[in-house]
């Protein structure tokens, strides 16, 4: 099925071109941090993971996110979603990929990568976590490409297929899970020391995963003759909408716990990220600006008579989008950090070519997500006749 | 053609897929024994099965008095001084008091602590966090004599120790440090850039009979000795003063005590 990739209009060559400009770009920056050290990017002794992991972790949540596809269709029988399942295993296939390419930018010696399978450390978070991420990218992409195969042919998929994808749904659950254990396992890290982070991690991955895929099928519909369907958005937009407001009542449940308890090791990066703390506060902007998002995207997708117009609810997704991309990618990793267990405040701020290096591989997931598409919708073009 | 081809695919990649995921579960069922390698004690090996700090903070008078504890960890220990405060290496250096103790923090402080500056350095805790949060073992920490050591040629530098350590004791390199290195000491490894660093309780020079460099340089400021052994310095100084330790509430057990 992959010659389907490459066969295309002019259009799609030039997005892929496009794409691979800036995946050679990001490439040619990664050379000068592979040469000096990660000292070009804005990380400190203070704050010593920054926006490769921010977006390593957001980049979960969206791979995880779509199983909200899967679960109804699978387990519900809600046929409607049949249509689109692949649409959100390929996604997760492709946040998959920039996962695995952020943790490797991230490493200081990203040569001694394998030492985590030579010496494998069950004790570590991060070695449950390089088993779940890789099991998830394995088991989708077996799914996706026999489920689709089978469509081309006609046929239903093969039987041993079955508990793979049945598989793929706990999965989903874990890989979000085990990310949120790497930060709420540790002691002295108050902001993320709390039972809430996994349930927390999860809604914000089931409000941006699905609305990322109501944009995508939005862009779909416009560029090609396969329509993923007004119910089967209109669907989406309901996990949606419940999912962003779990989510936003999952945060006030930390902040009641945080502010109401007064236990300062907790209050100071909560503080830190909304009114700043010791006159730093350079996140304050964006974390207002992120619950601004939210609150007007929970307005705009729990009113039905907004959720319905196509329009309003593609406004309603960038918001959600954006909106839990601050929140994880600025807020969550930053605020751990500082203060630091020494209560010292020392702030961070990406650098250019940590900026440039994340857009690289931003770029190389839209080159993967984008064959991948090509390649789905041509297949259902194909059956359509 | 085609059919056999693609089995020939399939196994090759079934095959592989075995062949990477056999030492994940020889590491399962292997006896941990078997994995570490053993070391042998020099004859002038100082020993213990438990060491540990305890620091004297009332001969402390000045930050004048860390300076000569910290230039001889630095020097021996071949660590860089690097210009951008962001990317420097510290294995023991000075904290004020809120920041050493962040949770004991009063208004009310006494005046001699108020005023000094206290060493800090790695706790080579009981049951280090860090230890626990290695994805490869490269930071492990010694059964024989406690120690919390690093491998720095094992380290993959993902810093989640840095995250783990709730003392802030580990330094990243974020860069070659060779450059900024003034004189080299050639008896200890110098890093490369992208790997973790911290003390190491000197366990080069424990090997060798000596206390660690810090220690001798303190001008009694430091205690060193074993903890396990109830005639051993540390736990005299243990016995006859009030100590306290850093974050005791998070049960790492540090093994660093203060005499306030």
């Amino acid at each position: 099925m992959l010659e389907l990739a490459i066969k295309g209009s002019k259009r799609y060559w030039g997005w892929m071109a496009l794409l691979t400009a800036m995946v050679g770009v990001g490439f040619l920056v990664y050379l000068q941090q592979l040469n000096f050290g990660l000292g070009i990017t804005g990380m400190s002794r203070d704050v010593s993971w920054g926006f490769y992991i921010a977006n390593f972790t957001y980049l979960v949540g969206v791979a995880a996110g779509g199983v909200m596809v899967v679960l109804p269709y699978y387990l519900h029988d809600y046929k409607a979603f049949g249509k689109i399942t692949i649409l959100g295993e390929f996604l997760a296939v492709a946040s998959l990929v920039m996962c695995l390419l952020l943790i490797l930018v991230d490493l200081g010696q990203p040569m001694r990568m394998l030492n985590v399978i030579f010496y494998p450390s069950p004790r570590s978070v991060l070695f449950w976590d390089m088993i779940v991420l890789n099991g998830y990218l394995f088991l989708n992409i077996v799914v996706g490409w026999n489920v689709l195969e089978a469509e081309r042919n006609g046929t239903s998929y093969p039987f041993w297929l079955k508990p793979f994808i049945l598989l793929s749904i706990p999965w989903a659950i874990s890989i979000h899970t085990v990310t949120a254990y790497l930060y709420s396992g540790l002691p002295g890290r108050g902001f993320w020391m709390t039972a809430i982070l996994a349930p927390r991690f999860l809604s914000s991955a089931f409000a941006a995963g699905p609305a990322l895929l109501i944009l995508l099928c939005l862009v779909v519909r416009k560029l090609t003759r396969f329509d993923p369907g007004r119910e089967q958005i209109q669907s989406l937009a309901k996990i949606v909408a419940y999912a962003i407001c779990i989510n936003v009542f999952f945060f006030l449940c930390e902040v009641f716990v945080v502010f109401y308890s007064n236990i300062p090791e907790h209050t100071a990066h909560i503080k830190y990220l909304f009114v700043g703390l010791h006159g730093k506060g350079a996140l304050v902007p964006w974390m207002w600006t992120s619950m601004g998002l939210m609150a007007v995207s929970i307005i705009l997708l729990v009113n039905p008579v907004t959720r319905k117009q196509e329009g309003v609810l593609a406004v309603a997704c960038v918001a959600v989008f954006v909106g839990t991309w601050i929140d994880k990618g600025l807020g969550m990793i930053s605020g751990g950090f500082v203060p630091s267990p020494l209560h010292h405040v020392n702030e961070y701020a990406p650098t250019i070519p940590e900026i440039l290096i994340t857009l690289g591989i931003y770029a190389m997931g839209a080159l993967v997500l984008t064959a991948l598409f090509k390649m789905a919708i041509s297949v259902k073009e194909e059956v359509a006749g | 053609m085609e059919d056999s081809r693609r089995n020939f695919l399939k196994i090759a990649g079934i095959s592989a897929l075995g062949l990477g995921a056999s030492p994940v579960l020889d590491a399962f069922s292997k006896e941990q024994a078997l994995q570490t390698p053993q070391m042998i004690q020099g004859e002038k090996a100082l020993k213990a099965t438990h060491w540990g700090m305890v620091i004297d903070t009332r001969k402390i008078h000045s930050s004048e008095d860390l300076n000569p504890m910290i230039a001889a960890c630095n020097k021996i220990h071949n660590i860089p001084k690097l210009e951008t405060e962001n990317h420097e290496i510290k294995w023991i250096w000075g904290e004020a008091y809120h920041n050493a103790f962040p949770e004991k923090e009063t208004n009310f402080l006494n005046e001699r602590l108020e005023h000094i500056v206290l060493p800090v350095l790695c706790n080579h805790c009981e049951d280090p966090p860090c230890c626990r949060a290695c994805p490869t073992q490269a930071t492990f920490k010694r059964e024989s004599d406690g120690v919390v050591m690093m491998d720095f040629h094992r380290c993959i530098g993902c810093r989640f120790c840095m995250a783990a350590c709730p003392y802030g004791a580990r330094s990243f390199n974020f860069r070659d440090p060779r450059p900024f290195i003034k004189e080299t000491n050639l008896e200890f490894p110098t890093r490369m850039k992208g790997v973790v660093e911290k003390c190491s309780f000197c366990a080069e020079r424990l090997a060798e009979g000596k206390l660690p460099a810090c220690v001798e340089a303190s001008n009694g400021i430091l205690i060193f000795g074993d903890l396990d052994d109830d005639k051993s310095e540390v736990r005299k100084a243990l016995r006859e003063n009030y100590t306290i330790r850093r974050k005791q509430n998070l049960g790492t057990g540090p093994s660093v005590y203060y005499i306030v």
